[in-house]
């Protein structure tokens, strides 16, 4: 693999810490999945669309602001940031999947369907955090 | 568990975990001196025109997987709304989970504005969806409907592009349809002519390409009507041998009629056997 295209990837991006977990989904590190555990693994994505997928909702809520400033002025991008961080604060216990539909209403994806809603659902996940442990970690008391 | 404990939340959509799994095992693979598993080839003739007040879409049914025939019979020409129709080439599940996707959206896009959805609507929401995907979704599309604006007809390339064409084809049989479409093709045709020329279109893909093959599917739309015709018709019917002009077809089988090789000579000898002992012996069933 050459450093130079590497360099590209991680260029440009948002810095995203934990792009590929050493632990898997039962709390040992999955060799057989991931790999020996390195620094490289841990920073480089392992397929080309791993790092613009991850991205994807920041960058288009990014672009989506720009384009509300351009058009209406500072004031519509942070009245409308102020409502997404009031209707990000809308939850479930940390340790149940929120439904975000508030969310999705300001962002207009109510009524779409993509495959982050058909693929890999974290509603339906298998694994859930000690409930307990989750609160706390929460509330920055661990 | 310690660990187990504060699981952080995933999101949904696509997962690469294996992706680095694979690549560690090919690298263990070719260290070994062995190949993985490539993908599969696969082939197609799908194809559409617009004609004086509709549109007519067109596929062949043989799903191709590498040297494989994979089905005989497949449905190539899929729904998106009742009227749009979506022809796929490529990646069969991938064309098949698309259209499924954008069927679903613009349903629910049509009963929020009440109305039926338009071409260009559709035609927009998979060209985004497929260069967010930077063709790795491996969906060749052609997309034909009619809508408040009349028939339009677009095909969309997996990595995002669209052309809006009145007479377009995909596939690995795209080029021998496209030589019917650019020598027969007319403005302002008739249905019946319409549609004969979709199908000469398709059973040139048919006979010229190996990726495509077995029956010609149709699929023609007008102002508030629908005929899906499948199959419209058989290209090869079993036991119905191709003479060498196309589509005059003649009964037949593919055995040597009797009498094809000459018989020069014929000698018979009869053999006569004589019966020096029989005996009988019974059977013990005791």
């Amino acid at each position: 693999m050459n450093t130079r295209g590497l360099r590209s990837q991680l260029k440009d991006s948002v810095p995203v810490t934990g792009l590929c977990p050493q632990t898997g989904a039962y709390g040992v590190p999955d060799t057989l999945r991931k790999g020996f555990s390195s620094v490289k693994n841990e920073l480089v994505p392992s397929h080309p669309l791993e790092l613009s997928e991850k991205n994807f909702q920041l960058n288009q809520d990014k672009m989506n602001f720009s384009t509300l400033r351009n058009i209406q002025g500072l004031h519509a991008p942070l009245k409308l940031q102020m409502e997404y961080r009031a209707a990000k604060q809308i939850q479930r216990l940390p340790f149940l999947q929120s439904s975000n539909v508030a969310l999705d209403t300001l962002r207009g994806n109510d009524d779409s369907i993509g495959f982050e809603d058909i693929l890999n659902d974290p509603a339906q996940s298998e694994v859930m955090g000690e409930p307990h442990m989750m609160v706390e970690h929460k509330l920055g008391l661990l | 568990m310690a660990t187990l404990s504060v699981c952080q939340s995933q999101c949904g959509g696509f997962s690469f975990d294996y992706c680095k799994r694979n690549a560690l095992l090919e690298a263990e693979i070719t260290k070994l001196g062995c190949s993985v598993p490539a993908a599969r080839k696969t082939g197609t003739t799908i194809c559409g025109v617009v004609y004086k007040d509709g549109v007519v879409l067109g596929a062949d049914t043989r799903a191709t997987e590498g040297m494989i025939v994979a089905d005989k019979n497949c449905s190539k020409i899929h729904y998106i709304s009742p009227n749009i129709y979506c022809c796929g080439a490529g990646t069969a599940a991938d064309t098949e989970m698309t259209t499924q996707i954008i069927s679903s959206n613009l349903e629910l896009h049509s009963l929020s504005t009440g109305r039926l959805p338009r071409v260009a609507t559709a035609n927009r929401m998979l060209k985004q969806m497929l260069f967010r995907y930077q063709g790795y979704i491996g969906a060749a599309l052609v997309l034909g409907g009619v809508d408040c604006l009349g028939p339009h007809l677009y095909s969309i390339y997996p990595h995002g592009s669209t052309d809006k064409l009145p007479y377009v084809t995909m596939g690995s049989g795209s080029l021998a349809a496209m030589a019917v479409f650019e020598d027969r093709y007319k403005p302002d045709m008739e249905e019946e002519e319409a549609k004969q020329l979709v199908r000469d279109a398709i059973a040139a893909g048919i006979f010229n390409d190996l990726g495509s093959g077995s029956n010609i599917d149709l699929c023609v739309i007008t102002k508030g009507k629908l005929d899906y015709l499948r199959p419209h018709d058989e290209a090869n019917k079993k036991g119905v041998r191709l003479t060498a002009l196309e589509s005059a077809a003649e009964a037949g089988s593919y055995r040597y009629k009797h009498g094809t090789t000459g018989v020069l000579t014929k000698a018979v000898t009869p053999l006569h056997l004589e019966m020096v002992e029989e005996t009988i012996q019974t059977m013990d069933t005791s």
